[in-house]
């Protein structure tokens, strides 16, 4: 990056350095951090419209919905995260694909697992063989921010549907007496009065989605881990500057980042926490 | 039927390595995925219950440390807690196994009186201690914070008691803080074990290698996932596994629970009950 990094012969100690942390794969590096904060601000908005979603069917009046929000609240809790991370790309994938050849290749007739494979026609293969690198990218970053989405859904949605049972009944029960239909209530009542009670719960999740984004690595997205890997191993396909082992160095920048992150995050929670106990009737409320 | 308890023999014990040495390659049967993904669970149970032993007394000293006046326990225990509470799991696992990896080899003799035991760092780098000892920290610094808040939490008319009938030092915290501590923790703690069961599938995922294929349940999924291209048969067999096993973590730790709160007049008893979400970490 820099013109004395031309000649490395003159090259020493810290400007060595400063040559060889901008090399252009250092900068691939630098920019998957971005790919990181990108998944953070996409899976958080996403997770709060799943959760709100699951949240709502949990409570609705139809019992096929209900029994449906249910279930998808309650599956994420006796089971590990990672085996829905694992499992929910690769059967998205199959998913879209399947339904692709259904549509796109009605005429063969062939069965689409045969034994160990999973046959498609081409037409029906996301993305198609014939598209560019970056579509590739982008479908695998889609599908593992379906991901995300889908497991903090759930979080979101025991948290929200618990907010909103701690609404105090009273209050409902006003607003049916001024005569409020149940969808005024949901949205005037319920809603403005459920966010206190959803705050402390929800900063936790934003402080566990923080931590769940190295995950990306397991999905196959050249993510921070994945360079840090590669840039710090000693044999490593994307680097040719023979060093030692350094993936210690390179994980210790990780560790960094991370509790930096999450520092920062708490800090942000505590001071909204604050403000938001201002004038509540709550032991918060009052020491304030 | 008959040929599944040829397989149970077969790869019954797979993840330890007993049994048959190479992995079901063609014609996966369900059979063969319901037993070695069960094998592999003698892992996570592995993981999981060592790291909680060790991980409960070590969690009381950093909860006790943290609440200390002096700032010689207290700094040392605040950061511990913060290290592996933000930071993620996963990251501290590759870190730590990098770490184990460019340690000098050396070798300490331990000599215990009759037996002379050899340790080397390089052990450090198998997954059956180095994860172990990731797993241990982690879950002490998450329990740690648990107990720190309960302690925080004991009334202080009991403290006062025990004042009052002259109750001090170590004898005030094994009659009164300590049980009161962990009454009122243990709804939280047992939530944190339910995690760490679950956190210990992560180990073979990162930098610790799964010798001679001896993995976890979920290693033995993603095998058969990749073999058979269709996850829709281990990943829920792994699911049907871990809720079988949250389900006992509960009922065990619901027995406990009962015989904290024994001596609490019948309406003051807390059922105990689990925070529905989960946390990964």
């Amino acid at each position: 990056m820099f013109s004395y990094c031309a000649d490395p012969k003159t090259l020493e100690g810290l400007m060595w350095l400063s040559c060889y942390v901008t090399t252009a794969k250092h900068m691939s590096f630098y920019y998957s951090f971005l790919v990181v904060m990108g998944l953070l601000s996409l899976a958080a908005p996403l997770a709060m419209a799943f959760g709100f979603a699951g949240a709502t069917a949990a409570r609705s009046s139809l019992k096929i919905v209900r029994a449906f929000g249910k279930g998808y609240l309650a599956m994420i809790r006796g089971i590990p995260d990672i085996v829905f991370f694992l499992f929910i790309p690769i059967a998205l994938d199959q998913a879209f694909e399947y339904l692709r050849h259904k549509v796109l290749c009605s005429d063969v007739t062939e069965a689409v697992r045969q034994g160990n494979d999973f046959v498609v026609c081409a037409a029906a293969k996301l993305p198609l063989n014939t598209a560019s690198e970056w579509v590739h990218d982008i479908y695998g970053f889609s599908l593992a921010l379906l991901a995300f989405g889908f497991v903090f859904g759930a979080f979101a949605g025991n948290v929200i549907s618990g907010a909103m049972a701690a609404v105090p009944k009273a209050q409902i029960e006003t607003g049916e007496a001024y005569g409020f239909s149940s969808s005024q209530i949901f949205r005037r009542i319920l809603i403005p009065q459920m966010w206190i009670y959803a705050l402390p719960g929800l900063s936790n999740l934003w402080m566990i989605l923080i931590k769940a984004t190295p995950l990306l690595f397991l999905l196959g997205i050249e993510d921070i881990v994945y360079w840090a890997k590669e840039l710090g191993g000693i044999k490593t396909g994307v680097y040719e500057y023979p060093h030692p082992d350094w993936r210690a160095w390179y994980f210790g920048v990780l560790m960094i980042f991370y509790l930096s992150l999450t520092y920062l995050s708490q800090s942000v929670l505590d001071k909204l926490s604050t403000r938001l106990s201002k004038g509540q009737a709550t032991m918060a409320g009052k020491a304030v | 039927m008959s040929s599944c308890l040829q397989t149970l023999t077969d790869y019954g014990l797979r993840s330890i390595g007993y049994g048959e040495r190479l992995l079901p390659k063609a014609d996966i049967t369900l059979c063969e995925q319901f037993v070695l993904i069960g094998s592999g669970m003698i892992w996570n149970i592995y993981f999981a219950i060592l790291a909680l032993l060790f991980g409960f007394f070590f969690a009381t000293v950093l909860a006790l440390g943290k609440n200390s006046n002096l700032s010689l326990l207290n700094v040392p225990c605040r950061a511990f807690i913060f290290i592996f509470r933000g930071s993620p799991l996963f990251i501290q696992f590759f870190f730590a196994y990098d770490l184990f990896v460019i340690l000098p080899r050396l070798g300490v003799d331990i000599d215990l009186g009759f037996l002379v035991v050899s340790v080397e760092t390089r052990l450090l780098t198998k997954a059956w201690l180095g994860a172990l000892i990731v797993l241990f920290f982690n879950t002490s610094a998450y329990a740690g914070e648990i107990f720190y808040g309960a302690l925080r939490a004991v009334p202080s008319h009991d403290l006062e008691s025990a004042d009052a009938f002259g109750f001090t030092g170590i004898k005030k915290f094994r009659r009164i803080i300590w049980p009161t501590m962990l009454r009122l923790a243990w709804p939280s703690y047992t939530n944190e074990a339910i995690f760490m069961f679950h956190a210990t599938t992560l180990v073979f995922f990162t930098g610790f290698p799964a010798w001679q294929q001896k993995g976890d349940a979920i290693y033995y999924a993603s095998y058969f996932a990749d073999k058979t291209f269709n996850p829709f048969v281990p990943y829920p067999i792994v699911g049907f596994y871990f809720i079988l096993l949250t389900l006992i973590i509960i009922g065990l730790f619901g027995l406990i629970n009962r015989q904290l709160n024994k001596h609490l007049p019948n309406n003051e008893r807390k059922r105990l009950k689990i925070n529905k979400y989960n946390l990964i970490r």
